[in-house]
């Protein structure tokens, strides 16, 4: 697997998130936020977790205008994988590749905790080392990361599962406790939980592993 | 030319902040306050001269940047 992680100017994940990658034995290739294009022949882009462009607007609003976001979003129709995390999440949302928005948590608090997150479903290639119903610990730290959708498209997403992972206990106030959501073609994963910040014991997990686990599987077979 | 937008949350859509904020004048003794929404003022001076033509393009602004249609609505003043 090959892949591609962004960094924009305040991101501070795309360390871990490439580290995530190489440690479950991808190839990472990464890129900067001016770059117009992404690298030829990756297998998916990684949208790390920070504070890009200090949040300025609303989290995520300028990355969503960077010209590597072009990039991305032809990547993306073109059948290409995504996962963004938290601020990526964000982004993702921003650049209309994944529906709904991230409002300001509900406790108007940065929350920075170990959660746990039920998985939703397993048909993606981020969630099928699961089964739906398992509950994973990994981290969270946001302060917006309160997901919002109106009734119709969260009927949508609900009817075509493709919520990823919820919250057992509602951190921020999120739309049906929603933690993670899917693209309809399910190749795009946006979540505001850190997987990649969950990928090593002395660091007080490993349950993120899984994810980019399945995801070498899933390139692997594709 | 200037332009002036007010991106305010969609009706219906719950504002964490204005939330807190109706709480924290209730503390002060503001008794009187039944809700708070909060917003953002974006000013813009334009070179364009023909008011209708900077409204539309304040408008595709909006439309692209200023204001996330799905969580918030906006309004343009030119003056």
């Amino acid at each position: 697997m090959k892949a591609a992680v962004i960094t924009f100017p305040g991101s501070n994940c795309d360390r871990d998130l490439a580290m995530a990658f190489e440690k479950a034995g991808a190839e990472v290739l990464r890129v900067w936020h001016k770059d117009a294009d992404l690298p030829k022949g990756i297998d998916i882009v990684g949208i790390p977790g920070g504070f890009s462009f200090g949040d300025y607007l609303r989290c995520g609003a300028i990355a969503a205008q960077s010209p590597i976001m072009r990039g991305v979003a032809d990547f993306v129709h073109a059948g290409g994988y995504a996962l963004g995390i938290c601020n990526g999440f964000q982004v993702l949302t921003e650049t209309g590749l994944l529906p709904g928005a991230l409002m300001r948590n509900a406790g108007l608090k940065f929350v920075c905790k170990p959660v746990d997150l039920r998985v939703e479903t397993a048909d993606s290639a981020f969630t099928s080392g699961w089964s739906k119903g398992d509950t994973v610990r990994v981290p969270i730290a946001h302060h917006d990361g309160n997901y919002t959708i109106d009734a119709e498209g969260l009927a949508r997403l609900q009817g075509e599962d493709r919520i990823a992972f919820t919250y057992v206990e509602n951190p921020n106030g999120a739309t049906a406790d929603i933690a993670g959501v899917l693209s309809d073609n399910r190749r795009v994963l946006g979540m505001m939980p850190h997987p990649e910040r969950a990928v090593e014991d002395a660091l007080g997990g490993t349950d993120g592993s899984a994810l980019f686990r399945a995801l070498m599987s899933a390139m692997a077979l594709a | 030319m200037k332009a002036r937008v007010h991106v305010m949350l969609k009706d219906g859509v719950l504002d964490p902040q204005g939330e807190a904020v109706r709480h924290a004048l209730g503390t002060l003794g503001f008794s009187g306050v039944e809700a708070v929404r909060q917003g953002k003022v974006i000013e813009l001076d334009l070179t364009a001269t023909d008011k209708a033509a900077a409204e539309a393009e304040v408008k595709a602004m909006c439309e692209k940047l200023l204001a996330n249609t799905v969580i918030e609505k906006y309004t343009v003043e030119i003056a």
